[in-house]
């Protein structure tokens, strides 16, 4: 639905046609440039200079200081519970994103639209709720009979729930334009089912499941709203590293919360950057 | 959105497996979802209306619950406004105009969709807190508290759901050329005139769309807005911070009923851009 990357926007200028001769590099009335101006102005005091505040604080105690933040034992558990479950769910997202994705273009049958629009409630549920709900099914009094309340498995449903759409919105949309006729062809050939899926499918779906783990990736690394209520947010057991952060902020510590919020805002830019290079070299492609 | 009804084709070249495989795609698919979202999902309705209306009623008259209720469509309200304007005013320079940097903004535009909430309530905090913050201290002192106030509130929802807008509209944008537009314009129209009668009619739907998810995602906010707001119960507390309060006060019922009200809210944006979705492609 939304929220999809792979769109058109990165390269907007395509999509005009030819023959407006060579496009000046600033073609902005008086109106326009006031406009940018003023919607700069907002973009950056509202993002870039905040953003930049947090590694100019990080980085304001120096690098031993900086060191010493993250090597701290307990805020290592964080971040390798973090990226650990992270890893776990992303690769989960790979293959069950992948099956949802081809079962509502391939498959037909009653209640697929209301699967469909399932798929985006984690999108719009607030995180908290999204807690909340969780702990209802499968914390104490669970009626599975379980309680994963405050374990590790809290943090991977918690993950799991708030990134389930990612890589069904990216893979969906691709999986839609396949061709049936080069499946056909193969498969008049003499290619096996799996062959056909093997060479002819998953070869086109590779970007955009590479880009849905992506988004799944930073969006877990990220996450905090869904974990509060579920995880019990146990150090060294079940503390994922946005708990780290606003613990320390609110103790006072803005310069490790600073540290350690620095190292998520790199992996969410590492991200973009990688995500905007997929989008390029698919775009090259088609 | 996936629409099959146009496929008449047999089982084996619509879906290009056998029968027992499709079977077992699809009950894997439905029980994943049905095991992570909807059943889990349904128990808040369940939990809410376990004693009838009675829960649901108790709740919403609590004046805490009904001040963070007002809070939130406060909140919301200014920031979907703000993005609003933003967001068409920037996809409209990203996709008509050429200025050297625009890649980059386009790039950038995409940060706060990957950044944690935590790190945004994080990032204001260090700009605007009245006491050490870069711009905050002489804010402060010319009488506009942000931090622990509506502003830093509104702001941090600002920041979560900037770039929704933005995402719909580009598209839309790029795709219906500016023919039109320029036809308007060698006709005498003036730039108002082009953007009222031409681009904002053919946009709308998108426009729409854009509103919808960032009034879901803005009601929704939790971890920026924790942060900015301080949390001061019946003060700057918003639904979202009530849930949690409720929920580790062992008012349960509570916190069921009030995720339910933010719940059936997003739900329905979901539901409401489903629906329109369609009708625009035909």
């Amino acid at each position: 639905m939304t929220s999809v990357p792979l769109d058109t926007r990165t390269r907007p200028t395509r999509t005009r046609r030819p023959g407006h001769g060579a496009r000046p590099a600033n073609n902005l009335t008086r109106g326009a440039g006031l406009a940018l101006g003023i919607s700069v102005t907002w973009f950056s005091i509202l993002v870039l200079i905040p953003l930049t505040a947090i590694v100019v604080t990080a980085a304001g105690g120096g690098w031993d200081a900086y060191v010493t933040t993250l090597t701290n034992s307990q805020t290592f558990a964080a971040l390798t519970l973090t990226v650990g479950q992270s890893l776990l769910v992303t690769a989960i997202n790979v293959v069950i994103g992948t099956v949802i994705a081809w079962v509502l273009v391939r498959d037909s049958f009653f209640g697929k639209r209301a699967l469909d629009v399932i798929i985006d409630v984690p999108f719009a549920l607030p995180t908290i709720v999204a807690g909340l709900v969780l702990l209802g099914l499968y914390g104490k009094g669970s009626p599975l009979g379980v309680d994963w309340a405050n374990t590790e498995m809290a943090v991977f449903l918690a993950l799991a729930f708030v990134t389930l759409p990612f890589v069904v919105r990216t893979v969906q949309p691709v999986l839609e334009e396949l061709e049936h006729d080069v499946e056909e062809a193969a498969a008049s050939l003499g290619a096996g089912r799996l062959t056909v899926f093997r060479r002819i499918i998953l070869p086109s779906l590779v970007p955009a499941i590479a880009a849905g783990a992506a988004l799944s990736f930073a969006r877990a690394i990220s996450e905090y709203g869904s974990l509060v209520l579920l995880s019990g947010n146990l150090p060294f057991r079940t503390e994922v590293v946005s708990v780290r952060v606003v613990t320390f902020i609110e103790g006072g510590n803005t310069a490790a919360a600073a540290a350690v919020a620095s190292v998520m805002l790199a992996v969410a830019l590492f991200v973009i950057v990688a995500l905007d290079i997929v989008q390029r070299r698919v775009a090259r492609r088609g | 959105m996936a629409d099959s009804s146009g496929q008449v084709q047999s089982a084996y070249t619509s879906t290009g497996v056998a029968p027992p495989v499709r079977w077992l795609l699809r009950v894997v698919a439905i029980g994943y979802v049905f095991l992570l979202v909807a059943w889990p999902v349904s128990f808040v309705v369940k939990e809410t209306f376990a004693d009838g209306l009675t829960t649901l009623t108790d709740t919403l008259s609590d004046p805490y619950v009904q001040n963070a209720l007002m809070l939130t469509a406060e909140v919301a309200f200014w920031a979907v406004a703000i993005n609003l304007v933003f967001g068409v005013t920037i996809s409209i320079l990203l996709v008509r105009y050429e200025f050297p940097g625009k890649r980059l903004l386009s790039a950038l535009i995409d940060v706060p969709l990957s950044v944690s909430p935590v790190v945004v309530g994080l990032a204001l905090l260090l700009v605007y807190n009245g006491r050490t913050g870069w711009f905050g201290t002489t804010l402060e002192e010319n009488g506009l508290q942000v931090i622990f106030n509506s502003p830093g509130m509104i702001m941090a929802t600002c920041f979560v759901a900037l770039p929704l807008v933005i995402r719909e509209v580009v598209p839309v944008l790029a795709e219906i050329g500016d023919d039109q537009e320029q036809a308007a314009r060698s006709l005498g129209a003036n730039a108002r005139q082009t953007f009222l009668r031409i681009t904002l009619p053919s946009i709308k739907w998108a426009v729409v769309y854009g509103v919808v998810l960032s009034l879901a995602r803005s009601l929704g906010e939790f971890g920026a807005v924790k942060i900015v707001s301080g949390n001061f119960t019946g003060e700057t507390q918003t639904a979202t911070l009530v849930v949690e309060q409720k929920y580790q006060n062992f008012e349960q019922s509570q916190a069921y009923a009030t995720s339910f009200v933010l719940a059936f809210i997003s739900v329905a944006c979901i539901i409401v851009v489903s629906l329109l979705r369609p009708k625009e492609s035909t």
